[in-house]
Formats: C-alpha cells, sequence, structure tokens
C-alpha cells in the first residue's frame, strides 16, 4: 500500500496505526514560528471505534489502510453470522461476525442498506442508517387520546431495541427511530 | 455545484478587519513610523532550516532568474535600515510553503517593524500595546498587565527540567513521552520547540498577554545574544508575544554584524543539506547593507491574521482571510 505524508492527513483518510486501521479524524499543524513544526493528529481506531490522539514530526509518513466504505443490504442470520449482500448489483456476499456488527445488531432490518467498512476485504464495522422504520413488538396499551405530552414508556421493536416511546404508542404500529441517539422520532 | 467558491471570512468580518487595519496605520502614523512595501520577490530568500521557502522562475533583464517569495519581509526592510529609513513599518503577504492548519495559512500577513535605537524592552511594550489597541476595538475588554517569563523559568515550571542544561537524552524521553512519538533522532531544539507547542505553550497568555524572554542562542539566527546572569549561559535577546495560547509575536534585537549573519547562513545551509533540504541563496544585498552599517536597534514580526482572529473571536485565521488557502 502507499504512504500518506503528514501534510496529506485530512479528515477520512484510513491510515495504518499499531496495526490497526484508523481513520483520521483531525490533522493540527503544531509549529513556533521558526521552529520544528509537528502535527497533532486525532484517529479514530476503526477497530475499536475509539479515538488517538498522537503527535507526528512533519514529513513523517503512515501506511494507507485498505479500507474501504460500501452499501451492503442485510440479508439474515444463522445465528453465528450475519449476511449482507453488496448492492452495486454483484449479488456478493459477505458474512459479519457479532464483534464486527457490535451494537448495529439491534436495528437489523432485512433489505435495508447499511454502511459495511472492510479492511483487507473483511468486514470490521457495520453502520445503520440514521434513521430506521421499525414495527413494535411489544409495549404496554396504549392510553387513548393522550396525543400531547407527558410521560413515555418502553417499547420493544423487530430487531430488538427497547426505546422510549410516548404512551399513546400500540404494538403493531410502525415507527421512525434515529438509531444514533435510540431515540423515537415520530410514526412512520 | 459545489460552494467552495465562496469567502471563508463573512463580508461583516473584511469589513472588521479593514477597520482594524486601519487602527493599526493610525497607531504607528502617531509614533512616526513609516509604512514601506517592499518586494514580496527576492533574489534572496530564508535559509532557516525550519522554513520552507517556495520560489518561482521570472524573466528579468538578468535573464531567466529563480527569485524567492519572502518568508517575512525582514531582509528587505533591513536594507531599507541601512539606507537611513528610520523606523518602519509593513503590512507584508509572507509565504512559507507547507504551513496551512487551524493557526496558519500558506500566504499570510505579517506586521513586522524595525526600531532604530530602541532597546529590546520599549518594543516588547510597544508591542503589546499595538496587541491592546487592537484587541481593545473590538472587543472593549483589554488584556491584564503585561506578565514577562523567562524561557528557561518556564520548562522548569511546566516541565521541572533545565532546557539549557538537561542531558539530550533526558530531553529525548521528555519529549517522547509529551507527544508519544519517537524523539531518539532529533537534536535539543527539536526537542525544545516539541515540549515548548505542546506542554508549554496552550497555558500561555491565558490570564492576558504573556511575553517569552531570553531564549536558548541556537532559536534566532537574527538576533544579538546575552549571557544569562543565572550562570552564564548564552541565551538570544529575543522575545515572543502569547495570547490565550497562541503565539503573535518574535521580536529580536537585531544582529547588526555582517560577518557574523554571513556565518550564520552558511550554517543554516549546510544544515539544511545535512537534513536533506534544499539550500536557499543567500541575500547577498542584505550582507552587503549590514557591512555598510545598519543602525542598531530592534524589530518584531507579528502574525495580523491571528491577532485579528483573537480580536474578533474566530476559531481559525481561516475565518479573517476571504480565501484561505484550501480556496485559493
Amino acid at each position: 500500500m502507499a504512504n500518506y505524508s503528514t501534510n496529506e492527513f485530512k479528515g477520512g483518510l484510513k491510515v495504518m496505526l499499531d496495526g490497526d486501521p484508523c481513520s483520521i479524524v483531525e490533522n493540527e499543524l503544531v509549529k513556533p514560528g521558526k521552529g520544528q513544526a509537528f502535527n497533532r493528529v486525532k484517529l479514530r481506531n476503526l477497530m475499536t471505534g475509539r479515538v488517538w490522539e498522537r503527535t507526528f514530526k512533519s514529513g513523517d509518513s503512515l501506511e494507507a489502510a485498505d479500507v474501504l466504505e460500501l452499501e451492503m443490504e442485510y440479508l439474515y442470520t444463522d445465528g453465528d453470522m450475519w449476511y449482507f449482500m453488496k448492492t452495486d448489483g454483484s449479488f456478493e456476499q459477505y458474512a459479519v461476525e457479532k464483534k464486527a456488527l457490535g451494537d448495529t445488531e439491534k436495528w437489523l432490518k432485512e433489505q435495508v442498506p447499511y454502511t459495511v467498512t472492510l479492511w483487507n476485504d473483511n468486514v470490521i464495522n457495520v453502520t445503520p442508517p440514521n434513521f430506521i422504520e421499525l414495527e413494535v413488538t411489544e409495549t404496554d396499551p396504549g392510553l387513548k387520546g393522550d396525543t400531547a405530552q407527558g410521560g413515555s414508556k418502553p417499547a420493544t421493536l423487530s430487531s430488538g431495541a427497547v426505546v422510549r416511546v410516548p404512551l399513546f404508542i400500540n404494538e403493531g404500529e410502525v415507527l421512525k427511530v434515529d438509531t444514533r441517539s435510540g431515540e423515537y422520532v415520530s410514526r412512520a | 455545484m459545489t460552494d467552495d467558491w465562496r469567502p471563508t471570512a463573512t463580508i461583516e468580518t473584511l469589513h472588521e478587519r479593514a477597520r482594524l487595519l486601519a487602527e493599526v496605520r493610525v497607531f504607528f502614523a502617531e509614533r512616526g513610523v513609516l509604512e514601506v512595501e517592499t518586494p514580496v520577490l527576492g533574489h534572496g530568500g530564508s535559509t532557516e532550516v525550519h522554513l520552507a521557502s517556495l520560489s518561482a522562475e521570472a524573466t528579468t533583464p538578468a535573464g531567466r532568474e529563480r527569485l524567492w517569495l519572502q518568508t517575512s519581509p525582514e531582509f528587505a526592510m533591513k536594507r531599507l535600515l541601512a539606507a537611513g529609513s528610520g523606523p518602519i513599518f509593513q503590512l507584508a503577504r509572507s509565504f512559507r510553503d507547507g504551513e496551512v492548519g487551524r493557526r496558519h495559512n500558506l500566504e499570510f500577513t505579517m506586521l513586522e517593524w524595525y526600531r532604530p535605537g530602541l532597546a529590546l524592552d520599549a518594543l516588547i511594550e510597544e508591542t503589546a500595546a499595538l496587541v491592546r489597541t487592537v484587541l481593545g476595538r473590538e472587543r472593549g475588554d483589554k488584556p491584564g498587565p503585561l506578565r514577562r517569563r523567562r524561557y528557561r523559568e518556564l520548562f522548569r515550571e511546566h516541565l521541572a527540567i533545565d532546557p539549557f542544561t538537561a542531558p539530550l537524552a533526558e530531553l529525548r524521553r521528555r519529549a517522547g513521552e509529551v507527544g508519544g512519538l519517537d524523539m531518539a533522532d532529533s537534536d535539543r531544539d527539536g526537542c525544545l520547540d516539541l515540549l515548548m507547542s505542546l506542554a508549554i505553550e496552550p497555558h500561555l497568555g491565558r490570564e492576558g498577554l504573556e511575553v517569552v524572554v531570553d531564549y536558548p542562542a541556537s532559536q534566532a539566527a537574527l538576533a544579538r545574544h546575552h549571557r544569562d546572569p543565572e550562570d552564564g549561559a548564552r541565551v538570544a535577546s529575543r522575545f515572543e508575544l502569547y495570547l490565550e495560547g497562541l503565539e503573535l509575536a518574535n521580536g529580536y534585537d537585531e544582529l547588526t554584524d555582517a560577518e557574523e549573519q554571513a556565518a550564520r547562513f552558511e550554517q543554516d545551509n549546510a544544515d539544511r543539506l545535512a537534513a536533506g533540504l534544499p539550500e536557499v541563496d543567500v541575500d547577498q544585498r542584505l550582507l552587503a547593507a549590514l557591512a555598510h552599517g545598519m543602525p542598531e536597534g530592534s524589530g518584531v514580526a507579528l502574525g495580523l491574521d491571528r491577532l485579528i482572529q483573537l480580536a474578533l473571536g474566530k476559531a481559525s485565521v481561516a475565518e479573517v482571510i476571504a480565501f484561505a488557502t484550501p480556496r485559493c
């Protein structure tokens, strides 16, 4: 793979650091007037999601990481692995381990497109769309007439996620949910 | 259609910037300092190892020549001093290759001025007065009294090491720790620069203007040196002014000795070669001017975009420059 020098570092660039693929979040040039230049760099470790802050001498370089982000639809799970298919018409399928799936497991719905991160052709991360529509499979009966405000209750969705919803929501309804905050948005 | 044709500063900011520039001109007019304009392109460039110069090819009466974009207007302004200009200032577009970021722009506005006959301490006061004038106009709240700190004292306070006497191995270890990187092949100044940038600078100027003096002699190619009264260590007659963790200005008691200056340029180019960097043409006309005689005195260079950024409470220099480098 190619190498990137500090002056090519910019947000979103994928590089290898300590053996893990990372995405550059921020690159700040630190340089006293006529002194030596350094780059203060924030990188997100794509394996763990943690953000690292590191300093590099300006001109130092890091190896590029063979990382691709692709859109794939969720197909099914056999209990051990979760299967996704490319949406580019190739019908190519990828098996994903629980570890790579992480929190996204509770936002899975068939035929919905997810952003899948591949490193050396292995799936390392799956990101759900920001908003997803899911059916309520379990919640206390809705309170008639209470469409204004006041109180919330837990509801289990078809994907397994539990979200707080207004009291007027009933089982069988389809809701729009924000997957980043895990919050109810509206009825779909 | 992309939006990147748009300015990086708002039109309102550009109005404020223009008002501040007018304020700077009034400041110097009232003090009898002459505004000058010197070439952006010169036959000589800065030899400083840590400044990367840009150059351009041009056809002149002498034929096809390589000319250097100035990293500051220093050399030409010193030639004016030697020619008897008296006190002068300039709002000079300056260029430093590779320097782009929140605090840097490839081309930027340097406010540089020279005061023949003025001692460094008096110039420190004048620099602080200028900063207060510019900040005061926009913010109303002028920063508190100027605090004066010695470079050595700062290292002792923040890092518990003496930057002049600590063994190189110790400096490398501490710099490596602070930055989280391998500093094993760095020299003293490289380690000190890292420690200053990461461990000290962010704390400077938090309670008003702070000036740092008595830098290591190796960190001021164009300044006179003097002895540290503490133990006779050679220190540079140089100051840096900080506000809110930002380095604003760098001033010197100017070196006027042509031979010493020539030797430092030569050493710079030798260091450049050793570091695999291109040599830069030495400004022979500056050396000739120094040989003719430049009046003793002090001079300072202030990053005007940064000062305007602070005055207007912006997060980056790009927000006070019409078209910052990524959109130039």
